[in-house]
């Protein structure tokens, strides 16, 4: 008589899909997530994730993807071993994939005149009219009840792209920010904590973390780097915009090929 | 019906349906291994180029990436940054691939007379060798023998031998104190940056360098090194346009084919780095390659001397420095390769082997709990860089700077010795 199988382990609760707040497969509760990384952590994984929940068989979201620091067979490789193929999902017209790898505004010889302040900004609204056809062709098509997410990998090279003019940066942003509420949108933006942070950068960040509804950040381990932790993720809920923190959700996790593991500390030997 | 629904199933299958469509179509699975010995093929599509020091590759999973920007950042007090870039276009020398270098120095022709030459082969390796000549000599009798078959042969006899090239010759050692020869030197690409009056007119000598790189054919990768000595150094005016030639040059790659760049930033000049167009030039690194195939995030390296880690290390004067990787480049994947963000300690040594080696480490830092260690035992029998990686848990009690170095508790400390006693 063969005994019968133990039962499979009951699953562990995604803390970060916890600490968003997301259901299965249905839209998430706020309009705009940063995510944040350092150096030494690369926060890349949480937009993998993102990109894997929004497409997956679940949920009837879309996603227009800024592809600005990697190649679109990167993000296939990866999300192929993560059991999402994005060839096919960009077929059914679920994803745009916006390659902006080679994005430049401008020549650098018109930086300083005033003509070059205007290619700045007319490559700016090409691309958020690029953005703006995407989520139409998206919407004219079946998936009408759908809920579509803008993903921009990542922020940085935005800012190299507009030759360092945080200004153009900023109205784009907002700009972007207009269509979470125009288009009924979720916008999540990837950018970099440096190291060697200049004034010019944290007044970058610090009106990201103004304008997000849900700051994620990515961080080493503040005791050190180990074989089995990758690093350390906090994650800040807000009353509003700018308002006060509503909750705070710190946990560890471990990057994997075909996933992340989350758990709070100590709880992994 | 029937057939309109088959139809659309063999449609919907075509349109690259299957997780395994990688396979069929990248040519590295068909062929076991490029035959190019200067490139290697490693995990998840990833193509490295050896960075001149076999245990740094060893360290760094296996070498530059290809396509893959590496910055060196030099500390004033040292001069040991130029082993990097040394060892780097040595290398790419040893390997015939196309080597561009771009230095602030009126005559930059001048420091290629400084490049290493590879080591002469250590008594066991020479053992090897023959041993492995003698099976070519065989192999080559066999081939004599059936010369006139020699049509039927094709490819396959071909590619292994290069196989065993590849063991070989991916990654040299390097005798500090022998200068490259110069018939090897004069194919390298020289230009002295100061000539150079805009950031652009240097990117459309890369991108022209690039474009004479011969195209990769199937599974044979070829690849260029561009290496930039001091790209913000005083004599050059333009630090604040930097990141504009970090970002626009590798577009103009070819697909298929990659290059390493070495740049190399000055510390002192870091602050006019900053006020660059943008503030965030850690991770202007991240974005180096824009080729189709390989758009890889890059490395950081700083290279410094650390005055407070010298209190700690009874061996610092021997050492050289210390060597900080601040980021590691992964390709097509999200799991970081190695540990990221560890420091090595590079060092000049006399014939000594590993284990006094460790055993100065474990006088060194006497509250340590050792993590790994897993390194062979090698008696240094020329002039050489040797690198040793240990692991260490650190006690709480180290110094600030090494916690404000951002690897808090493991680190990988990481030896180059070089020994003088010939070979």
């Amino acid at each position: 008589m063969n005994p019968s199988p133990p039962p499979p382990p009951p699953r562990d609760p995604d803390l970060l899909e916890e600490a968003l707040g997301l259901g299965r497969g249905g839209s998430p509760p706020w309009r705009l997530a940063f995510v944040e990384d350092c150096v030494e952590t690369s926060g890349a994984f949480v937009l993998h994730h993102f990109l894997k929940r929004a497409l997956s068989t679940e949920g009837d979201g879309t996603v227009v993807f800024l592809g600005l620091a990697q190649p679109f067979s990167h993000y296939d490789r990866v999300l192929r071993k993560m059991g999402c193929n994005l060839s096919v999902q960009r077929n059914k017209n679920k994803l745009h994939f916006i390659d902006l790898l080679n994005l430049e505004f401008l020549g650098e010889q018109k930086l300083s005149n005033e003509k070059g302040e205007n290619d700045r900004e007319i490559g700016f609204m090409d691309l958020y009219n690029r953005i703006l056809r995407s989520i139409e062709a998206i919407r004219s098509k079946d998936n009408n009840g759908g809920w579509t997410t803008i993903i921009i990998d990542d922020l940085s090279h935005l800012e190299i792209a507009a030759h360092g003019s945080v200004k153009h940066v900023l109205d784009f942003l907002q700009y972007c920010r207009s269509l979470t509420s125009e288009m009924d949108c979720f916008l999540v933006i990837l950018n970099h904590e440096d190291i060697h942070s200049s004034d010019e950068a944290l007044q970058m960040l610090s009106h990201l973390d103004y304008i997000s509804d849900i700051l994620i950040k990515a961080e080493t381990l503040s005791t050190g780097i180990a074989a089995d932790v990758h690093g350390q993720m906090t994650v800040v809920i807000k009353d509003a915009p700018g308002g006060l923190i509503k909750k705070l959700h710190s946990f560890q996790f471990k990057v994997k090929e075909n996933g992340v593991e989350f758990f709070y500390p100590g709880s992994r030997f | 019906m029937a057939t309109a629904a088959d139809g659309r199933l063999l449609g919907a299958r075509s349109a690259n349906t299957s997780s395994f469509s990688r396979a069929r179509s990248s040519p590295s699975a068909v062929l076991p291994s490029p035959p190019n010995p200067g490139v290697k093929v490693g995990p998840n599509g990833a193509t490295f180029v050896s960075s001149g020091i076999p245990d740094l590759d060893r360290i760094l999973g296996g070498g530059f990436l290809l396509g893959s920007l590496v910055m060196v950042m030099e500390d004033a007090d040292a001069p040991h940054h130029l082993l990097l870039l040394r060892n780097f276009m040595s290398q790419g020398v040893v390997h015939r691939q196309p080597v561009l270098f771009a230095s602030p120095l009126k005559d930059p022709r001048a420091f290629l007379g400084t490049l290493p030459s590879p080591v002469s082969l250590s008594k066991e390796h020479r053992q090897r060798d023959t041993l492995v000549d003698h099976n070519q000599q065989d192999q080559e009798k066999g081939l004599r023998i059936a010369w006139q078959y020699k049509k039927y042969f094709g490819d396959q006899q071909s590619s292994q031998i290069h196989n065993r090239d590849v063991k070989q010759e991916f990654s040299n050692d390097f005798d500090l104190r022998k200068a490259l020869e110069r018939q090897h030197v004069q194919y390298i690409e020289s230009m002295s940056i100061q000539d150079i009056p805009r950031l652009t007119i240097l990117r459309d000598r890369c991108s022209n360098f690039l474009s004479g790189l011969p195209r990769s054919d199937g599974g044979n990768l070829s690849a260029g090194r561009i290496a930039i000595q001091s790209l913000c150094a005083p004599q050059c005016g333009y630090a604040e346009m930097v990141c504009i030639i970090v970002y626009t040059e590798p577009k103009d790659s070819i697909s298929g084919l990659g290059l390493g760049c070495l740049y190399q930033v000055s510390e002192i000049n870091y602050s006019l780095f900053k006020c660059g167009c943008c503030g965030n030039v850690s991770h202007f690194i991240s974005f180096a390659c824009i080729s189709e195939e390989m758009a890889a995030p890059g490395r950081y390296i700083v290279v410094y001397e650390d005055k407070d880690m010298a209190k700690l290390l009874t061996g610092y004067q021997d050492m050289l420095g210390l060597l900080h990787v601040h980021k590691v480049a992964h390709n097509n994947s999200q799991v970081p390769t190695v540990l990221e963000a560890s420091t090595f300690s590079l060092k000049l040594q006399k014939r000594r082997s590993l284990s006094q080696l460790q055993n100065m480490m474990d006088d060194g830092f006497p509250g340590l709990f050792k993590h790994t260690t897993n390194s062979q035992l090698t008696h240094l029998q020329s002039p050489k860089l040797l690198v040793s990686q240990e692991c260490f848990f650190m006690g709480c009690n180290h110094s600030m700077r090494a916690m404000e170095l951002g690897t808090k508790i493991l680190r990988l400390l990481f030896i180059v010795s070089l020994s003088t006693s010939a070979a």
